[in-house]
């Protein structure tokens, strides 16, 4: 089976400053792959490149055949690839629902609807017309997880969804998101907890100073491997 | 104590041509952080446009509104697309230098073009006809015309702003432009979108500013003026607080021509003054 999303020697810079030094990734369609490394490591700027944040080579950046790198973010959406951003960035003078509306801004045709979403995550629905950001952190993440769904991506990347969650709100989100790829959507999933990374995805790889150092099935990885990739030693 | 009670309400319709000219600086700041300083100078511009449409094709003011405020989105939005969106950036200084210069722009070409005489817009007597609506008590005509048109073009405003797919778009983006552009969002094309609108509505408040007075090239800054005041007097962020604002600053003025002919624009600013000392949000800023 060919590969719904690959990289191939992807380079990206801040300035003069280089964070990726030829990062070669792919996601078949269907699997869950895990990014995993240290802080600085280059993970968020691997999500900013294939989100169209930062500007790339057009072959960088290969989705369903076609180059998109270097496309502007507000296209790479249109084209079904959909962002959970670190830290949620909810919009603050927005409502839940609205919130979950600018998701569906692109217009993109799919199953995901506000009541597919609502059900899914049932407590939004009673908090629908509360800010979002008045709400806890835990359900900030599912407004985001919704928002990103809403545009109805075949490729769903979420960026550190456990950040500053209590452990059992962690086990519910992961919960509704193995719910969601159960029904066939593909996701990466950038984590800083290995663990957790291990655990819900297929394959995993491991970043480390802007490449990668690892990589394999997430079951055949060892922790020696692991942990000799992530922190170089 | 009639002339007080007129005076008021003289204020209150006058300060609806305020919160036109103030209506789109809200909007751009609200938006885009960025501050127009040639606002009042676009004013102007649409009120010689108006006055070009009135004069060239014989139109009577307000079907020459037709003409003037599709001019006047296509001017915003073009100006936005092709030079203000360069200026955004964290730095608030590049679209005030920018814009600056767009004010001189502006007004050294119409001084080119139309010389340093005042101008007017006739209305075949429509800017002396009045209402009366107790003894000793008329309001005009046209006043009563341009606070509706603010009173409409706030809730149409507010309308936009609260309940479409389009409003929530740019709320969106002014809080945070880079989670917009995640969700499918040209910023580009939004920000210049909100400047067609904010220029639009100055063709409206350009035309009428030309019916209710004279105006010359160089008048822009002063317009400038009051519309800050009345942002800023409202509150940001909140259009009904920003007619609220003209309003207010409407009524000083009346009050302090009345006090002494000299003293109209003066009491708007010793109001002005005050709320900064004592209200420096504005009587209805947004509360996040």
């Amino acid at each position: 089976m060919s590969a719904l999303l690959s990289t191939h020697a992807l380079k990206a810079w801040y300035g003069d400053f280089q964070a990726l030094f030829g990062i070669d990734f792919e996601i078949r369609a269907q699997e869950i792959v895990a990014i995993i490394g240290a802080n600085g490591a280059g993970k968020s700027t691997f999500l900013k490149a294939i989100t169209g944040v930062l500007p790339v080579a057009p072959g960088n950046v290969v989705f369903k055949g076609r180059p998109i790198g270097g496309r502007k973010a507000h296209r790479v959406v249109a084209e079904g690839i959909a962002m959970v951003p670190e830290g949620r960035r909810l919009f603050p003078s927005l409502s839940v629902e609205e919130n979950l509306c600018m998701g569906a801004y692109a217009k993109r045709p799919g199953p995901w609807s506000l009541e597919k979403v609502y059900g899914l995550f049932p407590v939004l629905k009673e908090k629908r017309k509360v800010p979002g950001t008045a709400l806890s952190g835990g359900q900030q993440q599912m407004v985001a997880i919704g928002r990103a769904l809403m545009s109805n991506p075949e490729l769903l990347i979420c960026d550190e969804i456990s950040l500053g969650l209590a452990p059992t709100v962690i086990k519910e989100i992961y919960a509704a998101l193995e719910r969601i790829t159960r029904d066939g959507l593909t996701a990466i999933i950038v984590e800083q907890d290995v663990l957790t990374a291990e655990r819900v995805s297929q394959r995993l790889y491991c970043f480390q100073e802007g490449r990668v150092s690892l990589q394999g099935n997430s079951r055949d990885l060892t922790h020696e491997q692991i942990s000799h990739a992530y922190f170089g030693v | 104590m009639t002339i007080w009670i007129d005076a008021i309400i003289q204020g209150v319709l006058v300060g609806g041509l305020y919160a036109l000219f103030a209506m789109g600086l809200s909007l751009m700041f609200g938006i885009m952080r960025l501050v127009n300083v040639a606002h009042g100078d676009l004013v102007i511009l649409m009120s010689f446009i108006g006055l070009m449409v009135v004069e060239g094709l014989g139109l009577q003011p307000f079907a020459a509104m037709a003409v003037v405020v599709p001019i006047a989105l296509c001017m915003g939005y073009a100006l936005q697309r092709g030079v203000l969106n360069h200026t955004i950036s964290k730095d608030p200084l590049r679209s005030l230098i920018v814009t600056f210069g767009i004010s001189i722009v502006i007004q050294n070409l119409l001084l080119a073009f139309h010389s340093a005489d005042t101008r007017a817009i006739h209305s075949a007597g429509l800017e002396s006809q009045s209402l009366p609506i107790a003894e000793n008590l008329a309001v005009g005509v046209l006043p009563v015309i341009m606070f509706a048109t603010a009173v409409m073009l706030t809730a149409g405003l507010q309308w936009l702003f609260g309940s479409t797919r389009i409003g929530r778009a740019f709320r969106a983006t002014s809080d945070d432009d880079g989670a917009a552009a995640l969700m499918g969002i040209n910023n580009a094309h939004i920000y210049a979108l909100a400047t067609a609108i904010a220029i639009g509505i100055l063709g409206v408040a350009g035309v009428f500013h030309g019916m209710r007075t004279t105006f010359a090239p160089t008048d822009g800054p002063a317009l400038l003026i009051y519309a800050f005041q009345a942002v800023i007097i409202g509150g940001m962020g909140s259009f009904w607080g920003t007619l609220a604002g003209g309003v207010l600053l409407g009524i000083a003025q009346a009050i302090g021509a009345r006090i002494d002919p000299g003293w109209g624009v003066l009491a708007g600013h010793l109001m002005f003054v005050a709320v900064l000392l004592f209200k420096p949000n504005g009587f209805f800023p947004k509360t996040r």
